[in-house]
């Protein structure tokens, strides 16, 4: 079991109020990642679930528990952090098998249980050697490794894949994944990175300044973000934020509209190509239209379209976003 | 002509690093030539005293006179009892401040420093009416406690530089996969230390070895170390050079021998996090 709630949670260190009153439902099995710029609270957030800090108020309940004053170990959680935070006096097997060694389990079932993770994460070879031997991804297996064999009621991830180079991150993406859906326990994670924000999760939490701006499945906040934040926060390129007479003509004082969705070639804008970037599969076109500005554009595939140039281009009606003054979608 | 001037200054450096590092080793080699001197030879010019005849007569001597084995052993227990239990002491007080620290951790640690700062002697009437109301007066195990006090500001001080240098993550992995204090402290923390607080250990052991003052004070025969038994061969009797030197040559060739095996230990963890 993992279900998670907390409740008016607030953090203030010193004078400053770094989570003001959140509340959070997590249910059992989920994935939910917490996204948001560097500095928003995500990791603080995280901290405060595992119990490394303890919450200036509120209250946290595990499985229905009370587990606001409970020690890290009380709370049943696992954490990896980006720092993998190995033993480094330790070899793999002594370094998996540390929850199991504080929990005073039998020898043979530790000796089991690490044979198990290792084969679920490819160790069995490295069982033997110190953590200083082994290479990023290997550590992070590891860490990883260390969590899974006390059968937590929740994982914790703290930016696990950021000091992996950009290929593994991709790897350890999809293993991360597999293995929630192979154990069907609830996983929290953290990261600033909304791609993977949006490849692992089940739900989405997005952080700014210690606030929930908006909680959602991927598609939901795609689709629908609630506000000019987590507009511009989901999806890559950013969103065009058009302000002014064209926002006005379409009855709100933001318009926005995602890069893939603006179509080249006809329509009521007309503007010169500033710079092209050609990718093979996507051309991205930062477009410089009169009275709009600035528009980044997503083409598929490769159209021969190159600085200087002057197209033609058209928003869809549906596809437009439309915010208030106060930045919250219409 | 590049290469050539930094090569003369190679050799200049060199030179004069040997001529200081003799000059400080100069005293105890002396002390050591005087040691298998005759007590007539040992009070000559210094030219005279080299080419004078070799003996072990003082050796034989100072064996004879005084009970080695007995300070001998009350060193290696004072040194060693006073480090063990600073070290009990040190880890956690070290943990606290490198780990949780408060808004006054730095004060605390500057105002056990300043402990160092006061002259022992200021304190000395004090101690010696507490130790002879206590009746621990010659005993080793008050000579333990005060080597511990006035060794502890700086094992602490040492324990802390070498803690603040393992992340704090690593440590929050361990109270994350179930390890209570004792454990994090046992099979986490002092495991990663281990090159700072063997380095430390070693310090202190000379530093308690080689203290003078209080064993001198509060000692007289049963648990007197080796410093008291230098310091009988320069007594109301006179000065007796040779004896004297014989009985100093005993007295730190232990902790000169362990400090040579030592010596890499002992500079890696002096310069613990400096090279990093």
């Amino acid at each position: 079991m993992g279900n998670i709630t907390l409740s008016a949670v607030t953090k203030t260190f010193g004078d400053v109020n770094v989570i003001p009153p959140l509340d959070l439902q997590i249910n059992d099995g989920e994935f939910v990642v917490f996204v948001g710029p560097s500095g928003c609270g995500k990791s603080t957030l995280l901290r405060l679930i595992a119990g490394l800090e303890d919450i200036s108020s509120g209250k946290i309940t595990i499985d229905g528990r009370d587990a606001t004053d409970a020690a890290p170990a009380e709370r049943r959680l696992a954490m990896v952090f980006q720092s993998y935070a190995l033993y480094p006096h330790m070899s793999v097997r002594k370094n998996i098998a540390f929850p199991l060694k504080m929990a005073k389990m039998s020898q043979a079932e530790q000796d089991k249980k690490v044979e198990n993770a290792a084969r679920i994460l490819n160790l069995t070879n490295y069982l033997d050697r110190r953590p200083g031997q082994l290479s990023g991804g290997q550590r992070q297996r590891v860490a990883i490794g260390r969590a899974i064999v006390r059968e937590p009621a929740a994982f914790l991830f703290d930016e696990p894949l950021s000091n992996l180079d950009a290929a593994l991150r991709v790897t350890m993406r999809q293993e991360i994944s597999e293995l929630h859906q192979s154990l069907k326990t609830t996983m929290i994670y953290v990261t600033h990175d909304q791609v993977e924000a949006m490849t692992m999760a089940d739900k989405i939490v997005v952080l700014n300044a210690g606030n929930i701006e908006q909680v959602g499945s991927p598609l939901e906040l795609y689709h629908k973000p609630r506000n000019l934040f987590v507009a511009g926060f989901i999806g890559s390129p950013k969103m065009n934020f058009i302000t002014g007479a064209e926002a006005a003509k379409h009855g709100c004082t933001t318009l926005g509209v995602r890069p893939e969705h603006v179509e080249v070639g006809h329509g009521d804008w007309e503007g010169v190509i500033g710079l092209a970037e050609h990718l093979g599969s996507d051309t991205f076109l930062k477009v410089q239209v009169a009275g709009i500005g600035d528009l980044t554009v997503r083409v598929p595939g490769e159209r021969g379209l190159h600085h200087g140039q002057t197209v033609r281009l058209h928003a869809p009606a549906d596809k437009l976003y439309r915010f208030d003054a106060s930045g919250m979608a219409m | 002509m590049a290469r050539k001037s930094s090569s003369l200054k190679t050799a200049v450096v060199t030179v004069a690093a040997w001529t200081i590092g003799f000059l400080i080793f100069f005293p105890i080699l002396w002390i050591i030539i005087l040691s298998f001197k005759t007590e007539g030879d040992a009070i000559k010019t210094p030219l005279e005293v080299l080419t004078s005849g070799w003996t072990f007569h003082s050796y034989a001597e100072v064996q004879e006179r005084s009970n080695y084995a007995l300070h001998f052993w009350n060193s290696v227990v004072l040194s060693v009892g006073s480090t063990l239990l600073a070290l009990v002491i040190a880890v956690p007080a070290a943990w606290a401040m490198a780990f949780v620290p408060g808004k006054r951790t730095k004060d605390l640690l500057m105002w056990m420093l300043s402990t160092k700062m006061m002259p022992a002697v200021g304190v000395l009437v004090p101690m010696y009416l507490l130790f002879r109301d206590l009746g621990l007066l010659d005993s080793r195990i008050g000579l333990t406690v005060v080597l511990t006090l006035i060794n502890l500001p700086i094992v602490i001080w040492m324990l802390y530089t070498y803690f603040k240098e393992i992340p704090g993550e690593i440590l929050e992995a361990a109270r994350m996969d179930g390890a209570n204090l004792r454990s994090e402290i046992l099979y986490i923390l002092t495991p990663m230390a281990v090159p700072g607080i063997a380095s430390t250990m070693l310090l202190n052991i000379i530093l308690a070895w080689n203290e003078a003052f209080w064993t001198l004070q509060l000692t007289t025969k049963a648990a007197a170390p080796l410093t008291q038994f230098i310091a009988s061969y320069s007594s109301p009797e006179g000065l007796f050079y040779a004896k004297l030197s014989a009985a100093s040559t005993m007295a730190i060739a232990p902790i000169l021998i362990l400090g040579w095996f030592s010596q890499k230990q002992l500079v890696r963890g002096l310069t613990f996090g400096a090279v990093k």
